[in-house]
């Protein structure tokens, strides 16, 4: 376990290191959640009234297209140089490395909400501070449910000529269910008076999402990245 | 961790991509304390073989030893055996020459970082270069630093595919050197590449591969180059 453990956080640190030299990821993502949830403010809020429940909408739709991006570019890179063969290689268990790239793209996607979270908040007065714990709870359960799919999809399509195509087609209909939970989750923080009994059903639904698909992926990984 | 071995045997070993056979029936025993050159004309089959020895290929019949174990049954245990250098080199660009070596030496869980980097760099002529980014070496430069990177966790089996490209003379020489220490060593070197010139005097022994067939198997000599020509002219009449 140890091991297990000590691989993935050396693959982790590599890929965060690349990405503070080349802030290739992080700018796309950023710059095309910001611009994605603008667009959508200025068709969505009139008058200073934003649509009723939209902001949770919006934030996950923002989230899941910010986290498309930032999968396909991770692995993108891994295909350029041909560098997931060398980790394929590497005398460890291959799940390791799937863990590894896993942490590395949640700490992106952290980074994104981080930015994406008030910006929601201002622009659709969304009043999230009111229950930021069960809000981090829901983003936390979220990110990692669609993430341990969309890096196993990742990594599976790496070689395929249509990736950039098939990871949406392959990710958006299993990680449905996540955004839902996500969506409805945080529409019930977003109440008059925050709906936290309700919070908590979608947060515990979104842990049990989050149980599976990171078990499957696991499973998976190693007779999926043999060729 | 590692599984240690002295020769590799490939028997009666296919692989299918579709309907297009990449290899068939390949038989080959490569023993500890040799250099064995795979030559062969485009798409003859040599990469695909490099992959299943390097065990991200599963065949599609036939199996690879390793000595008495199979890479099914040994799992990341054999990898720690095994090293590759590819066509691409498997290097980061975006990471200076250390960065690249102490990544990889932690991923395969060598001790003492540090002085097998040092070593490493030492050995690829780079240690004026160290902290440079590997996206501003020249091509020999980086096949230098992708030889090193292979060898980080001193395999017992080396494949190494096209390792000659982009080699001045001095580093074509040195490799050959390079390679020759560790036939003395007592590894296993299975070179696949187009270079004759190096490769007459370099391989103990040469397989020719010929539209996924074994073409011949034998010892190298002076001929290898009309032989070879007479391969490949056979595989395009």
């Amino acid at each position: 376990m140890t091991q297990f453990l000590r691989v993935a956080w050396i693959v982790m640190r590599k890929d965060l290191t690349v990405e503070v030299r080349s802030r290739e990821i992080l700018y796309t993502t950023v710059f095309f959640a910001a611009s994605c949830v603008l667009v959508f403010a200025f068709a969505l809020v009139r008058e200073g009234r934003p649509m009723e429940d939209a902001a949770a909408g919006i934030l996950w739709i923002a989230i899941a297209f910010a986290g498309t991006l930032a999968l396909g570019r991770t692995f993108e890179r891994e295909r350029q140089t041909e560098t997931l063969r060398a980790l394929m290689l590497a005398p460890s268990d291959r799940p390791a490395i799937y863990v590894g790239k896993l942490l590395g793209i949640l700490l992106l996607l952290g980074v994104v909400e981080l930015v994406l979270v008030p910006m929601v908040a201002l622009l659709f007065n969304a009043p999230f501070g009111a229950s930021l714990g069960w809000l981090i709870a829901l983003l936390a359960g979220g990110t990692l449910g669609f993430v341990s799919v969309g890096t196993l999809f990742a990594a599976m399509l790496v070689r395929a000529r249509s990736r950039d195509v098939l990871l949406p087609v392959l990710l958006y209909p299993i990680t449905i269910p996540i955004i839902i939970a996500g969506v409805r989750g945080t529409v019930a923080l977003l109440q008059a008076v925050p709906d936290e009994p309700m919070a908590r059903f979608w947060a515990a639904l979104l842990v049990f999402f989050d149980v599976v698909f990171v078990t499957l992926a696991l499973w998976t990984f190693e007779p999926l990245m043999t060729e | 961790m590692s599984v240690d071995f002295d020769c590799v045997t490939v028997d009666n070993l296919s692989r299918n991509f579709g309907r297009r056979r990449a290899l068939n029936r390949v038989n080959l025993t490569c023993r500890a304390g040799e250099i064995v050159g795979l030559l062969g004309p485009n798409g003859a089959g040599k990469s695909t073989l490099l992959a299943i020895l390097s065990t991200l290929l599963t065949p599609s019949s036939g199996e690879v030893r390793y000595g008495s174990v199979t890479a099914i049954a040994s799992g990341a245990a054999l990898r720690g055996s095994l090293g590759l250098l590819g066509h691409d080199l498997y290097l980061y660009p975006e990471l200076t020459a250390r960065e690249n070596l102490e990544f990889f030496t932690r991923l395969y869980g060598c001790p003492d970082v540090s002085a097998v980097v040092d070593a490493a760099l030492g050995r690829a002529m780079l240690r004026e270069r160290a902290d440079d980014l590997v996206s501003g070496f020249s091509r020999g430069m980086r096949q230098r630093l992708a030889l090193e990177r292979a060898l980080l966790h001193q395999p017992r089996l080396l494949l190494l595919d096209e390792p000659f490209t982009g080699l001045d003379d001095a580093s074509g020489q040195a490799l050959v050197a390079r390679l020759r220490g560790l036939r003395d060593d007592g590894r296993i070197v299975l070179v696949a590449t187009h270079d004759l010139d190096l490769a007459e005097g370099l391989l103990d022994r040469v397989a020719i591969l010929r539209d996924g067939r074994l073409w011949m198997a034998e010892s190298s000599s002076a001929s290898l180059r009309e032989r070879y020509r007479d391969a490949v002219a056979v595989a395009r009449a």
